[in-house]
Parts: C-alpha cells; sequence; structure tokens
C-alpha cells in the first residue's frame, strides 16, 4: 500500500509538471492552431540559461533568468518568424516550429557538451519521509507549484479581459477582431506563457528525483510526453490539458514501478491511443462538427 | 463621415471583387446596400472593417476614410477603436461563452471603462433579454436573441458608425420586424449604421439612403424612398421574388408602411 501511495504520490508530481508543459502546449493552439513542435527546445533552453547564470546569479536567480528566458524564446519565435508568416497554414507553421526544435535544441546539445547538469539544486535529492512512505522533494514542490500556476492561469482565462480576448479568438477569429481584439496581442501572449511554464517545467524535470539525468537530449525527450499528454485531455481544452498531463504522469509512474521501465514509455502513447480510438478530440476537446 | 472611394478589392491572386466602388455614409446616416448574392456587399463591409486578410482578401485599389482617418491601412481591432464596428453575417457570437462574456468581449474595443459601464447599460436597455440570460451559454439562445447578442456586443465599445451584415438572415418574419425596430432605436441615440440586406423591404424601411451592388460595382445609389419607388428595385428587390402580383405590390407596401413609421434622428450618447 505504502508503495502505492508512493507511486501515486511520484505520479501526480510528475504529471503537474507535464501538466504545465501540455497547458503551454494548448494554450499556443488555441490562440493560433499551430500545434508547436518546437516546446521541448523551450524547455532546454530555460534550462540551459539556469546553468550558465547559476554560478554568478545563484540558483534562486538564475531560476528566474531560466524562466523569464524561455518565455522571451518564445515570443521572440512568434514575433519573428510566425508573425511574419500570417498567410500560411497552420500545418506549415508547425513544420517551421519543427525547424526551429532542431537548430536550439542541436545547438543547446552541442554547447553542453559532456556535461549532463542537474538544476533542481533547491529540492533535488532530498527526500522527504511521511509515515512510512518515501517522498521526492521535487515531486511535492512540483504539485504545489504547478498548483499555484495552473489556478492563477485559469482565474485569468476565466476572468480577466486577457482571457475573454483569448477565449473569443479561439473561438471565433473574426468575430474576435470586429469586437477590438488584438489579435497579436493575443497570439505573442499565448507563446510568451508557453514559454514561460517551460522553463518553469525543466526546474523540475532536469533533476535526479524526476529524470535521473541532468540537462540534456534526453530532457527534450521528456518534454515530448506534453504532447501525448495535451492530445489525451484534447487539444484545444485547457482543462483537458491539466488532466492529460497528471494521467500522463500517473501511468508514467504505475507501469514503471508494475510492468517495466522500458514499457512505460510505450504506455502513455498506448493510453493515447485508446483514448484517440474512443474520444478522436480527446478526453475534454471540441468535437469536429459541420453543418450539412 | 465615411467615405469610400473607387474601391477595389481582390480575393486571392484572381478573383476580383469589387471594381471601383464609391460610397458615403453620413455621420447621422443609414445606407442600406442591397444586391444579390456574389454582388461584394459582405466584400465592402469587410474592407472597411478590415477583415479581408481573414478571408485572403485584400484591397488592391482606392481608399477608405472615416472622419479624416484612412481605415484601408488599419488592422480590424484599430478600425474598432477608431469608432467603426462590424456585426459580421450569420451572426458569429461566441457560443462557447456566456451572454455577459460576449458583451465583456464586445467592451475590450471601448476607448475607456466609463464608456464600456455606459454602453453596458444601454445595451441592456436596448435588449434586456440579455441581461436576463447573462450568465446563460450564449449558443443556446434562439436565433433571434442571438442577433441581439451580436448587435449588442458590437454596441458595447459605442461605435459611431455601425456595420451589419445581413441582420435578418435565417429569422422569422416578427423577429426581423424587431431587429428593423432596433435598427432605428440605435441609429435614433446617434450611432450611423451600414445596412447591407437582402432583405430589401426591411433595410429600405429602415435607410435613408441606399445604395445597390451589382457583381462588385456600384448600380444604383439614391435616397431609399426614391428606391424603393424605383421600377428596377421593385422588380429586382421587392417582388422580383414574390410568388404573386399582389403579392409583390405587398412587399412594396409593406417597405412604405415601414418608412412612413420612422423616428427623426437623435444623438447616441452612451
Amino acid at each position: 500500500m505504502d508503495t502505492f501511495v508512493q507511486l501515486v504520490v511520484n505520479g501526480l508530481g510528475k504529471g503537474a509538471v507535464f501538466a504545465l508543459l501540455a497547458l503551454g502546449f494548448v494554450i499556443i493552439f488555441k490562440a493560433t492552431e499551430v500545434v508547436n513542435f518546437a516546446h521541448g527546445s523551450l524547455v532546454l533552453f530555460g534550462g540551459y540559461l539556469v546553468v550558465v547564470t547559476r554560478e554568478t546569479l545563484g540558483w534562486a536567480g538564475a531560476a528566474v533568468v531560466g524562466v523569464l528566458s524561455a518565455g522571451l524564446l518564445a515570443l521572440l519565435v512568434e514575433r519573428l518568424l510566425l508573425s511574419r508568416s500570417r498567410l500560411a497554414s497552420p500545418f506549415s507553421l508547425a513544420l517551421l516550429t519543427i525547424g526551429v526544435d532542431v537548430i536550439i535544441t542541436e545547438e543547446i546539445v552541442r554547447r553542453l557538451g559532456v556535461s549532463l547538469p542537474f538544476i533542481g539544486d533547491a529540492w533535488d535529492a532530498q527526500p522527504l519521509q511521511v509515515g512510512g512512505v518515501t517522498m521526492f522533494r521535487t515531486h511535492l514542490v512540483a504539485i504545489v507549484v504547478a498548483t499555484v500556476l495552473i489556478t492563477l492561469f485559469f482565474l485569468a482565462f476565466r476572468y480577466s479581459n486577457w482571457g475573454i480576448a483569448m477565449r473569443a479568438q479561439a473561438e471565433n477569429k473574426e468575430a474576435a477582431a470586429l469586437s477590438g481584439v488584438r489579435s497579436w496581442v493575443v497570439t505573442s501572449s499565448a507563446w510568451l506563457v508557453a514559454g514561460l511554464l517551460a522553463g518553469v517545467a525543466v526546474l523540475f524535470i532536469a533533476t535526479q528525483d524526476f529524470s535521473g539525468a541532468g540537462l540534456s537530449r534526453g530532457t527534450h525527450s521528456i518534454a515530448l510526453a506534453a504532447f501525448p499528454a495535451a492530445i489525451i485531455g484534447g487539444l484545444d481544452s485547457t482543462a483537458g490539458a491539466v488532466v492529460g498531463g497528471l494521467v500522463v504522469g500517473l501511468v508514467d509512474a504505475l507501469s514503471t514501478e508494475y510492468v517495466s521501465f522500458a514499457f512505460a514509455k510505450s504506455a502513455v502513447f498506448l493510453v493515447m491511443l485508446v483514448v484517440l480510438v474512443v474520444r478522436p478530440s480527446g478526453l475534454f476537446g471540441t468535437k469536429e462538427t459541420t453543418r450539412v | 463621415m465615411l467615405t469610400v472611394r473607387n474601391l477595389r478589392v481582390r480575393y486571392g491572386r484572381s478573383v476580383s471583387a469589387l471594381h471601383g466602388i464609391d460610397l458615403d455614409v453620413p455621420d447621422d446616416g443609414v445606407l442600406a446596400v442591397l444586391g444579390s448574392n456574389g454582388a461584394g456587399k459582405s466584400t465592402l463591409l469587410r474592407a472597411v472593417s478590415g477583415t479581408l486578410g481573414l478571408h485572403r482578401g485584400s484591397v488592391t485599389g482606392g481608399e477608405i476614410h472615416y472622419d479624416g482617418t484612412r481605415l484601408d491601412k488599419l488592422d480590424p481591432a484599430a478600425v474598432v477603436r477608431q469608432g467603426v464596428v462590424g456585426v459580421p453575417e450569420g451572426r458569429q457570437i461566441f457560443a462557447r461563452m456566456s451572454v455577459e462574456e460576449n458583451l465583456r468581449a464586445g467592451g475590450i474595443g471601448a476607448r475607456s471603462a466609463a464608456e464600456r459601464t455606459a454602453a453596458s447599460r444601454r445595451v441592456h436597455e436596448l435588449f434586456p433579454v440579455l441581461a436576463d440570460r447573462a450568465s446563460q451559454r450564449a449558443g443556446l439562445l434562439s436565433g433571434g436573441e442571438q442577433q441581439m447578442l451580436a448587435i449588442g456586443r458590437a454596441l458595447m465599445s459605442s461605435p459611431r458608425l455601425l456595420l451589419l451584415d445581413e441582420p435578418s438572415l435565417g429569422l422569422a418574419p416578427k423577429i426581423v420586424e424587431r431587429i428593423a425596430a432596433i435598427i432605428r432605436d440605435i441609429h435614433e441615440q446617434g450611432t450611423a449604421v451600414v445596412l447591407v440586406e437582402q432583405n430589401a423591404v426591411m433595410a429600405l424601411g429602415v435607410a435613408d439612403h441606399a445604395a445597390v451592388l451589382e457583381v462588385g460595382t456600384l448600380a444604383l445609389s439614391a435616397p431609399a424612398d426614391e428606391l424603393a419607388e424605383s421600377e428596377d428595385v421593385q422588380r429586382l428587390y421587392l417582388g422580383g421574388h414574390a410568388e404573386s402580383e399582389a403579392e409583390a405590390e405587398r412587399q412594396v407596401e409593406a417597405a412604405h408602411e415601414q418608412r412612413s413609421a420612422k423616428r427623426r434622428l437623435s444623438r447616441w450618447s452612451g
């Protein structure tokens, strides 16, 4: 029983991080209809900035710089590349993000060389004993941080003018424009928020507790689990992104323990396939309808 | 005053939709734009409100000015901030959002919080049903209520010029009459209106001036009552689709009745 509780906490901890990533993924998709394949590179970029500024700024300062840098990079990708291709289809823009992803990822991996630095200094490798259960501090902090950020996001999404504008544009771009919604503000802010969330996520991913590996190409691969998380929840559903993230985290933790580490990697995609067969638009996604 | 001069619009690289349109809408005017499908009526409104790009269209010639500001170089949000607001064809409310959220979205283009509050009060006076259904999902409203919401949403930014694209589309005759009365009220409160319609009876009943578009060109432009008398217009737009001569005469009569019910203008103070 203790093992199960530990697995669930670990799964929720990982899931909280995947939820942050999937939420960013979904926000961009809702605002622009673009599937952002460069999300993994935003994660790596934020982590890399933590690594290079940690010595001079200390961990906390470096973490802030990393998070802001990931947000800024996302904003620049949108402003300098995507916004200039306004007439391109979302499919072309998705291909563009693959190009961005390859360039940024390869450059950071080249710069990291053989070093695989861990970047969760404030909480990594300091397990907690609660009753008879051992818990990773990283996962507990991840749950708290993700809960706070996701709650703040949903409050803003539901009640602020920014949220109203974002939802209006996601539902009907023309009507939103006619209501005075500045499309570029919505689009840029979506990329900025997604980048910031990616920057936060990497502080938990490149840790011994989460992956047992430091910042590397592997961090990018782990971040890609945000993709099945977003698909499971429904690509256009912010609430679905959170649920999808938690599902991915739990499936990963439970299947690693009860089946095998190798199977856990495919289990997430297996769950995604089952969801797609049963509900093609994801658990909370909008069903596509056509008036005939 | 809205001034359109020699406006040319193209969709993609080859489809030319407007071939040099000239129009004026005075600050206290209601202009009806009539024409059959494909005449370029909606294209004209898209050009004014800056949304052509969303339909892969572009202005290839001519100019659109509103009170000295050139509109055809502005994005849609900037056009709204100039006081020119459109209600698109098919209502296009935000169906998954509540009625109140739809109105809040409309208020994003308002120039100040005070203006937004005043506009909100005015919208609820004009459309009490929207206050009753504030928390209801907009997609669950009836067609007429959705049209009211679409107009209310546009009024939330206190427009000086309202562009209405076929507000009667798909609505029952009684609801069309209500919408016509509402347009008169809005105009009476000081908002100029461009009304694109296929329902010429309704449009000529509300407007003081009318223009007829035919395949991208301006075929006729005259005071609405003169156009209502015009044999061509009666044949093409008032009686042309009637199933009998008596029906045609009834439609012409209805247009005259609606015209005589018009009230005098006053200013929109929202």
